[in-house]
């Protein structure tokens, strides 16, 4: 059954305990995240000593907390007096605690007892429990920040859950670099109470999110954690990277198959039967994760390559033949017919779709429209586009700009680069399909209009069109899966 | 732990849908070699009984056996063997080029998982296999099979017929229900012959919960 979690990532009020007049303890850090990110709930900060931190008035005693006004207890107090305050803050009526404490099961014997207490506690007074030895809590959507490290990302449709608290400031590093924003995020530390699984199942009910993006190293309940899943990804796609093994133990050694079992390869039988969509490393897991929050899901795997200019064409091209679930489709008759009518002769007449510079103003944003609305075609890769931002870019920081006449050739190169972006998306939208943008100007020339069209509009620019079809081949995986599963 | 004969092992696998090649016991030669006429020459002969894995490493398998003599001699020469609880079982011998592997296997994580590869004696070399949890639909099937790298060797070769994937699917749904059996510790289906692209158990080896019987 699916564990309510909104008192985590929706909570009304937090208490902070451990805070004190240092600004690096981790009380003092998560309250700092917490009332600069612009929380809006009441927020009370608990500590030994009685002070003002961050124009704050620091609590020693949970007494003036008024009744049912916080939710939420983030614990960064060392293991001897959580107990005690779990306690006092549940008399306070809250739901839910993040325990970034450290000093549990991660420690040994003695911290795994205390996670056992803590963890029997919590279930004794119907608390949510996440951590312990956790970094904490981004919600966008609440404006919350609760979390002992950086950084603080923008609001989107991502929901990140690790069990390395540094993957999560990794992917929210992304999340800041691209603008494709969070819709929630947490480190699962030590997990004792609140598992991976659950947090993925309460997202895929989440309304503020879309995707879930997680970092896993191991796992103590594999089947259960496969049936789960399976049903998890129904509903929402799952992008996971997996770290180490799992604990292998023995198999049955005297058959063949038993020998040819390996951990990594039943995990990875696993993963594609559960309809998980499986990244490689901590980059490409957020690319993808981005894409699924960005782009719609196509239907088919039938793609489309629209190129200016003619390599761009040919190695995406054969990017897509090396994929595993993409298909460079025959170009339509139809669709062939059309582009005859809004280009010269000399565009290549099968796809790639490549305009050879014969096209004007209007040509993309028509042939994008069209394009994208024929029935025999599920999505589109976009290349080539960045050139006349290139131009302007150089031409604005050369000498004779902005004589000559060369602000008006600025300004149209850059009102274009906008137009080509927006005809992207728009087309996207109108007919469902997914449009992916590559240049390397998305990481070589990030102020390109064109990548800034593109970021604008919340979407990526690819940086290669290799990323662009490993992206897209992910999403056509997925949607298979689903409509066989649904 | 225990593992069945051969006999016993296919005849699981055969009550579960799963075609083998056609096959006999016998306790002497004599029989052996009546059973050979009845499933045709070649064929081949095993020495058959509980706990004998790996039998081509010990020497219990005659291959191709192309005349009656050969038959009868191969029959002596495995039973001075003196295996107990043992006997001796006659099998077709299966005509193509191409082999797979299929089999079952309890993994301590995720249960009771469905394997299916590419075979023959490279097979453990090569480990171009992929695993699904077990019980598997007709999706998980085909996945599996597509997402092998060596699946262009299953489409048609040298005059051969490609692989009946709907068959194999079928084959591989039909080892994720036996799979679900507690008592069925693992399967080996190694190899598999691709005969008119229908994969064909020419062996079968099943290990089972408990003490030998």
């Amino acid at each position: 059954m699916t564990v309510d979690l909104k008192y985590l990532f929706e909570p009304k009020g937090v208490i902070v305990t451990g805070v004190s007049s240092h600004p690096g303890k981790f009380g003092s850090v998560a309250l700092h995240n917490i009332l600069s990110c612009g929380y809006e709930g009441k927020v009370f900060a608990f500590g030994r000593e009685e002070a003002t931190v961050l124009e704050q008035k620091v609590i020693t005693s949970f007494d003036s907390i008024p009744s049912n006004e916080v939710d939420l207890m983030i614990l960064c107090t060392p293991v001897g007096v959580n107990e005690e305050l779990v306690r006092r803050a549940s008399e306070k009526g809250i739901k839910a605690i993040f325990c970034a404490a450290g000093g549990y099961s991660e420690t040994g014997e003695e911290g795994l007892k205390a996670e056992k207490r803590l963890v029997a506690l919590a279930a004794e007074l119907d608390l949510v429990l996440a951590g312990p030895n956790g970094q904490g809590i981004v919600s966008p959507p609440a404006s919350l920040c609760a979390q002992i490290v950086a950084p603080y990302a923008p609001k989107g449709r991502i929901a990140v859950v690790s069990q390395s608290g540094n993957f999560v400031s990794s992917f929210l590093n992304y999340a800041n670099q691209t603008g494709i924003g969070i819709s929630r995020s947490v480190s699962a530390g030590n997990a004792a109470a609140i598992e991976i699984v659950d947090f993925l199942e309460w997202f895929a009910i989440d309304p503020a999110t879309d995707v879930a993006l997680c970092y896993l190293e191991g796992l103590e309940k594999g089947r259960d954690f496969f049936e789960r899943v399976k049903e998890i990804t129904k509903k929402m796609p799952v992008v996971l990277v997996k770290g180490g093994t799992t604990t292998g133990g023995q198999r049955a050694a005297a058959s063949h198959t038993g020998s040819l079992a390996s951990d990594s390869k039943i995990f990875e039988g696993m993963a594609r039967q559960a309809g998980i969509t499986r990244a490689p490393n901590i980059e490409s897991a957020f690319e993808i994760a981005a894409t699924f929050a960005t782009q719609p899901l196509p239907d088919g795997p039938r793609v489309l390559v629209l190129t200016t200019a003619g390599g761009w064409g040919v190695v995406t091209a054969d990017a897509i033949s090396q994929s595993s679930d993409l298909v460079l489709t025959p170009l339509p008759r139809d669709l062939e017919e059309t582009i005859n009518e809004l280009l010269p002769p000399r565009w290549s007449k099968n796809n790639p779709i490549d305009l050879a510079g014969g096209e004007t103003r209007d040509t993309i944003p028509e042939l994008l429209s069209t394009a994208s609305k024929h029935p025999e075609i599920d999505s589109i890769i976009q290349l080539g586009l960045g050139i006349q931002g290139n131009t302007a870019n150089l031409v604005k920081n050369g000498k004779f700009y902005p004589e000559h006449g060369l602000e008006r050739i600025v300004n149209f190169h850059e009102h274009q680069e906008k137009r080509y972006a927006e005809a992207s998306v728009e087309a996207s939208l109108a007919s469902g399909k997914p449009i992916l943008v590559a240049s390397e100007l998305a990481t070589t020339q990030p102020n390109n209009p064109m990548v800034r069209n593109i970021r604008d509009l919340n979407r990526l620019c690819y940086a290669s069109a290799d990323r662009a079809v490993s992206a897209l081949n992910h999403l056509v995986r997925y949607s298979s899966w689903r409509n066989q599963s649904n | 732990m225990t593992t069945a004969s051969e006999s016993e092992s296919r005849r699981i696998v055969e009550n579960a849908g799963i075609p083998v090649s056609r096959w006999k016991v016998a306790s002497n030669p004599d029989e052996a070699l009546n059973a050979a006429r009845e499933i045709g020459f070649p064929s081949a002969l095993k020495l058959n009984g509980p706990s004998i894995a790996h039998k081509t490493e010990h020497g219990f398998v005659k291959l191709n056996l192309k005349t009656e003599p050969d038959l009868l001699n191969a029959a002596k020469e495995l039973l001075e063997n003196e295996v107990n609880d043992s006997n001796l079982i006659v099998t077709e011998m299966l005509s193509g080029s191409r082999e797979v592997i299929a089999g079952v296997v309890r993994d301590p994580q995720f249960g009771p998982c469905v394997m299916f590869g590419f075979g023959g004696i490279l097979a453990e070399a090569i480990a171009d296999v992929e695993f699904r949890l077990a019980p598997i639909t007709s999706y998980d099937a085909r996945d599996l099979i597509s997402s092998l790298k060596t699946n262009g060797l299953l489409e048609e070769f040298r005059g051969e017929e490609a692989l009946d994937i709907d068959a194999t699917i079928d084959l591989l749904i039909k080892l994720g229900e036996l799979a679900e059996d507690e008592q069925i510790l693992s399967i080996d289906l190694n190899p598999l012959i691709i005969v008119d692209g229908l994969p064909i158990a020419a062996d079968a080896l099943v290990e089972l919960k408990g003490e030998t019987t």
